[in-house]
């Protein structure tokens, strides 16, 4: 069994804690991330999971300082890239950290493309805000970036515009253009939501093989309970702003202690065997302006009682390596569905 | 199938015509939908499963006819789709309704739910206002909707109560047939399956007729007993969902199946990596159309110059591949 904390003898690279991040809107102020800490080895694949609306894209928004207003990450908040608080630093010192050390890829990557600027030029230009080399090498090393990320005939695409592209194609540039400058971590907000799954397939696998060879971790964001089963060592559910559940993938998968964990599992139709009827999540999520008291999930779960209502549970321990914000965990006899 | 089939569809073809070139001068033409035939018998849902730019929205509003048809047809009932005068076209559309994958699509913004659920009733007279007020009513609350959703507008909505309003409208005018066009592809995975429950109920009870077009192969496979897989503009394979998942036939359906991941930590697909990027519909492949990026062994020169038919391996199985067999 794996452990869930990073392997002993290296510190962590990306270090959350007590993360809250704040949106003020005219119906009050959404707590869209609140209070969660997570953690991400060297060369480390963890998942960050759940649906529209959880708070994991503000999440790794702001662990780049991306949140703007009327958007902030509340005092208190800690993030460590490497030990460095990223908090601490100023505008210069943010931008250097950006892409040099951590990337983002994102679901369209026709937002994050410049749709009047070819694609070699795109990659050769984040990589000369990185490094002092010349337009010509910089051009040079563009055109094999876009091989790296499995671009066919890369010298003629390098001159092509982003809506000549494939959606596919699209995905492998923006790509390309993260890992220009070897960062250690790359964010990977739903990478190939957007993208048929032959193409989904092809991009995770080129994912794997440049994380091997570069050595780099992956925070990969997505709701696909599929890709945080295959491509994850480490995963974290988020439900309403905050870690509903942490653990190993594989303890995650054969053991989940969050109902709402268990929810999804049971809402995700299967590819081999059909079930008579899916095993729906009531209801929907909340909006961030008004999270329930309590535990934030209980209008939605089948097993809440009374303590549900009133109190919010910790993270508790499962077991050593594995963790859920359930009153479940401390009294499991209460596992009983009632039904509505 | 021993009862005639309530949609038949036979050798359908859609070409459209689109500009292109960099002062959209040129035109080319767009093979969505190639040679298509199938039937979807009542109380059934044929699931129509396929990649982006494949042809299978195009065929299922053909099917409607709220595209016009190349060549081939559309028989609904009986009846020659594309036949029809405009007013038994009319009739036939209260039978035939569609729902989107946005249902932003179907509903006006700036008309309350309530309106836009009743609106379908009254433009096909079907009743008198205080009966159609009821309608609403009961069907807001047959789609789980609470009965103040009729007050309020699409945009007070969340993603699944909007696809639920929409469900109500197309119920509105008491079809029996309803192309479902990625009903459920931009909601979120617990709000799909009470959509997806949803469907299924509403066809037990109202013995409705799907064609359920999806890309996502598990979503498919629960809620169509029978499925055709759709590859550039052409049906590649059809036949029971449990045959095709358990064994399928096509290289493309293998691959398309072997790409999926699989939320189970355990298990490790093996998995099928198809050449190249998909062909467009502007110059289709000669031969099958998926020769390019075939994998299959025996792939030779008959795949390249000769198109296959679809044909029958197994009872009700049938696929279009010179190489495949049972």
């Amino acid at each position: 069994m794996s452990n869930p904390a990073p392997a002993p003898g290296h510190g962590p690279l990306l270090e959350i804690r007590d993360l809250t991040v704040l949106f003020t809107v005219p119906d009050g102020v959404a707590r869209a991330v609140d209070g969660i800490d997570l953690t991400v080895g060297e060369g480390e694949t963890v998942g960050l999971v759940g649906e529209s609306g959880c708070g994991k894209s503000v999440t790794a928004l702001a662990v780049l300082r991306l949140v703007e207003p009327p958007g902030h990450i509340a005092h208190g908040s800690s993030i460590r890239l490497e030990g460095r608080d990223l908090l601490a630093l100023g505008a210069k010192e943010i931008r250097a950290v950006r892409g040099n050390h951590v990337a983002l890829v994102f679901q369209e990557p026709l937002s994050a493309l410049d749709p009047v600027l070819k694609i070699g030029d795109q990659v050769a230009e984040a990589i000369r805000a990185h490094e002092h080399v010349s337009r010509g090498t910089a051009h040079w090393r563009a055109v094999e970036m876009l091989t790296a990320v499995g671009i066919p005939d890369a010298a003629r695409h390098a001159a092509a515009y982003p809506h000549q592209l494939s959606g596919g194609m699209r995905q492998r540039a923006l790509i390309a253009m993260a890992l220009a400058c070897h960062p250690k971590l790359l964010l990977a907000d739903e990478p190939t939501t957007a993208l048929d799954v032959t193409i989904q397939a092809e991009i995770l696998e080129l994912l794997d093989s440049l994380q091997q060879r570069l050595g780099m971790a992956v925070l990969l964001i997505t709701h696909n309970l599929g890709i945080v089963a295959e491509r994850t060592r480490r995963v974290y559910v988020m439900y309403a702003g905050q870690i509903v559940e942490e653990a190993a993938t594989e303890q995650l998968f054969s053991h989940p202690s969050h109902p709402y964990t268990e929810g999804l599992m049971g809402a995700v139709p299967s590819l081999d065997e059909r079930k008579d009827r899916l095993q729906a999540v009531p209801g929907q999520v909340p909006p961030a302006t008004a999270w329930p008291p309590g535990c934030r999930f209980h209008p939605r779960c089948p097993f809440a009682w009374e303590k549900c209502l009133k109190e919010m549970p910790d993270l508790l321990d499962v077991t050593p390596v594995h963790k859920a914000r359930c009153w479940l965990v401390e009294e499991p006899q209460r596992r009983v569905r009632s039904e509505a | 199938m021993t009862a005639p089939a309530l949609v038949e569809v036979r050798d359908l073809v859609t070409h459209f015509t689109r500009r292109a070139g960099m002062l959209g001068t040129r035109k080319e033409t767009v093979q969505a939908v190639n040679g298509v035939s199938l039937d979807v018998a009542r109380r059934e849902t044929l699931g129509l499963v396929g990649e982006s730019g494949c042809g299978k929205t195009t065929l299922g509003r053909t099917i409607l006819r709220l595209v016009e048809r190349t060549s081939g047809t559309v028989r609904f009932d009986g009846e020659d789709v594309f036949a029809l005068g405009p007013e038994p076209l009319r009739r036939l559309r209260r039978r035939m309704q569609i729902i989107f994958q946005d249902p932003y699509a179907s509903l006006n913004p700036r008309m309350s739910i309530g309106r836009a659920v009743k609106e379908g009733i009254e433009v096909h007279h079907l009743a008198s206002d205080p009966e159609a007020e009821r309608r609403v009513t009961a069907l807001l609350q047959e789609v789980g909707l609470s009965a103040d959703a009729a007050q309020r507008y699409p945009h007070e909505f969340s993603g699944g109560q909007r696809q639920r309003a929409g469900i109500a409208r197309a119920l509105a005018v008491e079809p029996e047939f309803i192309v479902c066009d990625e009903p459920v592809s931009a909601l979120d995975v617990s709000v799909q399956a009470q959509v997806l429950n949803l469907l299924a109920d509403l066809q037990a009870r109202r013995g409705l007729s799907y064609l359920f077009i999806s890309h996502d192969l598990a979503v498919i496979r629960h809620i169509a007993p029978r499925v055709a897989v759709m590859y550039l503009g052409r049906i590649v394979e059809e036949g029971p969902s449990e045959a095709i998942y358990a064994r399928a036939l096509h290289p493309y359906t293998q691959a398309l199946l072997s790409a999926v991941p699989v939320p189970d930590p355990k298990t490790k697909r093996q998995r099928i990596v198809l050449a190249g990027e998909p062909p467009s519909a502007v110059h289709p492949p000669a031969g099958c159309p998926f020769h390019p990026r075939c994998q299959h062994p025996a792939k030779d020169e008959t795949c390249r110059t000769t198109r296959p038919e679809l044909r029958a391996l197994e009872t009700g199985h049938r696929v279009a591949c010179h190489k495949a067999d049972a």
